[in-house]
């Protein structure tokens, strides 16, 4: 909670990027506490990993501090916390944390993963037997998506570099070794 | 970063147990926690560790930007040939039990071989995305 006022209040972005993957790496302990190992895992590898060097290669493209602006703007206050409100009002329908009478442990889905995923699919972690089996379509999509941002990402960067390349200020790898 | 002795000595050691630490998390999946997806993120923060350390002309050595952007492909392709395979077999598109030798008394067999498969086309499309994003934003920075 703290590091996340801190990431607002900061302007130093370079701080701040340090700062969200300290938030990615608490969040990760969290996920641990709440036994969702998995997401933990992901967590602390994207959140606190992959993406805080990202940021930093983008902070090395672009300025390391953040523009200040004189106005006070009323508008996207409002939003922001008209939507947190709504947030906070709809967690006090939510089961308590641990509710063993919960519609999620009572329904149909939890049932039928839990007592027939080590029958049909004899899998020991049921995440992974939900995930690659049973949502089998769906993480085919996932994997299209990371496919889909990776080659749009590469068309972006490397397209602004060859139309550099024609003012020549761009260096190209192949003319660098 | 050529004067950085303990950067240097530490990731050298690190290195090669993150690699060793992907790939369990990749195969391990069905009994641990993991899975294709962390294990590509964790294989890939190895290779940015590498380059970091030894800079990037020499890490575009060793991971050959052309060949990582076909690995991006390649595992959806993977993904993609199993749910085939299983139609191939007689079942329905991703449909693992199809693969087993006896699909009737051992479906699990089926179910292992194609989670496993699976898994390693999302590891490979992840840690090949996340590398050559990163060779992408890196290459751009030094223009």
């Amino acid at each position: 909670m703290s590091t996340a006022i801190a990431i607002v209040v900061l302007r130093d972005l370079w701080s701040s990027v340090i700062l969200s993957g300290i938030f990615s790496l608490i969040s990760a302990g969290l996920f641990v506490v709440m036994d969702a190992v998995d997401v933990a895992f992901t967590e602390a590898a994207v959140g606190a990993g992959v993406s805080t060097v990202l940021m930093l290669g983008t902070l090395a493209l672009t300025d390391t501090s953040e523009k200040r602006s004189d106005r006070f703007q009323v508008l996207p206050l409002l939003v922001v916390l008209l939507t947190g409100a709504a947030l906070i009002y709809s967690t006090l329908d939510m089961p308590h944390y641990g509710d063993p009478y919960a519609p999620i442990h009572l329904g149909e889905p939890a049932n039928t993963y839990i007592y027939k995923s080590s029958n049909e699919i004899g899998v020991p972690n049921i995440v992974t037997s939900v995930l690659a089996s049973y949502r089998g379509y769906d993480t085919l999509g996932e994997t299209v998506v990371i496919f889909t941002a990776g080659i749009g990402v590469l068309l972006l960067l490397r397209r602004s570099c060859e139309m550099d390349q024609e003012g020549k200020t761009c260096v190209n790898e192949e003319s660098h070794s | 970063m050529k004067r950085h002795y303990i950067v240097r000595v530490i990731s050298k050691l690190l290195i090669p147990c993150i690699f060793l630490f992907a790939l369990y998390v990749q195969f391990h999946g069905d009994y641990g926690p993991g899975g294709g997806f962390q294990a590509g993120v964790i294989f890939a923060s190895g290779i940015v560790l590498y380059t970091l350390v030894v800079g990037l002309d020499r890490a575009q050595q060793a991971f050959h930007p052309r060949i990582i952007e076909i690995l991006v492909a390649i595992g959806v392709l993977i993904y993609g040939s199993v749910g085939i395979w299983c139609l191939a077999s007689g079942g329905k598109f991703l449909d693992y039990n199809a693969l087993a030798d006896d699909p009737v008394r051992h479906p699990q067999h089926g179910q292992h071989l194609g989670i496993l498969l699976v898994e390693l086309g999302v590891g490979i499309t992840v840690a090949a995305a996340v590398v050559s994003i990163f060779f992408a934003f890196v290459n751009r920075g030094r223009s």
